[in-house]
C-alpha cells in the first residue's frame, strides 16, 4: 500500500515536470528540470526493486547527462525562441499518437504478473540456474556479462563509437590522432558562437 | 570557480571518495548493483568536478585527450580480447569458463575483466564529450 501511494505520487511529480518542462522556455530551467525528471524516475525504479536501474537512471540521466547539456549550453542561445505558427496537424498527430499510446496501455500485462509473456521466455532459467550454475550472486550481472556477453560487447562499441563521432564532429580529430583547433572561417558556427554570447549574460565562466 | 575556496575545498576532498566509490561500484558489481557502465559514469563526474571547478586546462592536464582516446579504445579492445582469449583456450566466445578451467574463478574473472573494459570506455568517452562540449569555444577561439 505504502508503496502505491509512494509510486502515484512520484508519478505525478513525473507529469508534473514534464508539463513544466513542456511550459518553459528558458533552457536551463529546461536542463535542471529534466535532471530532476530522471532523478524522480530513479526513485520510481528503486520503488519497483530495480535497484541497477535506477543506479544508471541516476547516475547518468541525473548527473552526467544534465552537465554534458550545460556544456552544450554553449552553442544556443538561453531562450526558446517563441514559435509563431500553430501547425494544427502536428498536434492532431501528436493527440492521435498519444490516444493510440493509451489505448496500447489497457493491453499490457498488470504490473508484477508472473504470466505475463516476458515472464516465460529464458528469465526463469537465468533466475533458477544462475546462481548455481555460475556462482554469481547478482543476476543483473550475470545476464548482462555471462548470457548476453555478445551484446554488451556491442554496447560497448556502440559508446565507443558515438564518442569517436562527436569528437571527430566537435574537436576536429585528423588522422594523426592529434587535437586540431577548428578555426574560425564558417559563416554559420561563427554567427552562432556570436549569438550566444551576446543574447546570454549567462553563467557561461562557471563551466570553465 | 578556481576563486572560490568552497568550491576549490569541496572538490579536493570530494575528488578521491568519488573515484573510491566508482572503483567499489565498478568491481562489486557481480554482488551488488552496479558494474562497468555506472562505474564508468561515476568516475568520469569526478573528473569534471575537477575540471569544472579548477578549469578545462587543468582537467585535460590529468588525462590528456590523447590518453582519453587510447583508453576509449583499450576499453574495447579489452572486452574482445577476453572473447578471444577464451576462444584461443578452447571455449567459445566470451566463455569465461574458458579462461581458467573451473567454472567459479573463470565467470569472476571474466565478468571482472570485462566490466573493467567497459569502464574504462565510458569513463573516457564521457570524459570527452564534455571536453570537447565544454572546450569548443576556446578551440574555436585560438
Amino acid at each position: 500500500m505504502a508503496g502505491l501511494i509512494i509510486n502515484i505520487f512520484l508519478l505525478a511529480l513525473l507529469v508534473l515536470i514534464a508539463v513544466m518542462v513542456v511550459r518553459s522556455g528558458r533552457l536551463y530551467a529546461v536542463i535542471v528540470m529534466s535532471g530532476a525528471y530522471s532523478l524522480t524516475s530513479a526513485a520510481m525504479f528503486v520503488n519497483l526493486d530495480a535497484v541497477d536501474v535506477a543506479f544508471t537512471e541516476a547516475a547518468v540521466g541525473a548527473g552526467i547527462s544534465t552537465v554534458l547539456f550545460l556544456a552544450a549550453m554553449a552553442y544556443v542561445p538561453a531562450d526558446e525562441k517563441p514559435s509563431q505558427n500553430r501547425n494544427l496537424l502536428a498536434g492532431l498527430i501528436c493527440v492521435g499518437a498519444g490516444a493510440l499510446l493509451l489505448l496500447a496501455v489497457f493491453d499490457l500485462p498488470t504490473l508484477g504478473d508472473p504470466m505475463a509473456p516476458v515472464h516465460q521466455h529464458v528469465a526463469p532459467r537465468y533466475l533458477a540456474e544462475s546462481g548455481s550454475a555460475l556462482h554469481i550472486p547478482n543476476v543483473v550481472t550475470t545476464v548482462l556479462a555471462s548470457y548476453r556477453g555478445f551484446d554488451t560487447l556491442g554496447e560497448t562499441i556502440v559508446v565507443f563509437t558515438a564518442g569517436l563521432g562527436v569528437l571527430m564532429l566537435l574537436a576536429g580529430f585528423t588522422r594523426t590522432g592529434r587535437i586540431n583547433p577548428i578555426p574560425a572561417k564558417t559563416g554559420s558556427a561563427k554567427k552562432d558562437g556570436g549569438k550566444s554570447k551576446s543574447s546570454s549574460a549567462t553563467p557561461k565562466g562557471s563551466k570553465v | 570557480m578556481k576563486q572560490n575556496p568552497v568550491f576549490r575545498v569541496v572538490a579536493k576532498i570530494l575528488f578521491a571518495p568519488i573515484i573510491m566509490f566508482g572503483l567499489y561500484v565498478q568491481f562489486h558489481g557481480d554482488f551488488g548493483p552496479g558494474g562497468g557502465f555506472q562505474a564508468g559514469v561515476i568516475i568520469a563526474a569526478a573528473f569534471i568536478l575537477h575540471a569544472l571547478v579548477f578549469g578545462l586546462e587543468a582537467g585535460r592536464q590529468v588525462i590528456s585527450a590523447r590518453v582519453n582516446l587510447w583508453m576509449m579504445a583499450l576499453g574495447v579492445t579489452i572486452y574482445g580480447a577476453v572473447g578471444i582469449v577464451s576462444m584461443a583456450k578452447g571455449g567459445l566466445f566470451l566463455d569465461y569458463t574458458a579462461l581458467t578451467g573451473s567454472v567459479a574463478s573463470g565467470q569472476h574473472i571474466g565478468i571482472i575483466l570485462v566490466e573493467f573494459g567497459v569502464g574504462l570506455t565510458v569513463t573516457s568517452v564521457m570524459l570527452a564529450l564534455f571536453h570537447a562540449f565544454a572546450g569548443f569555444d576556446e578551440d574555436r577561439a585560438k
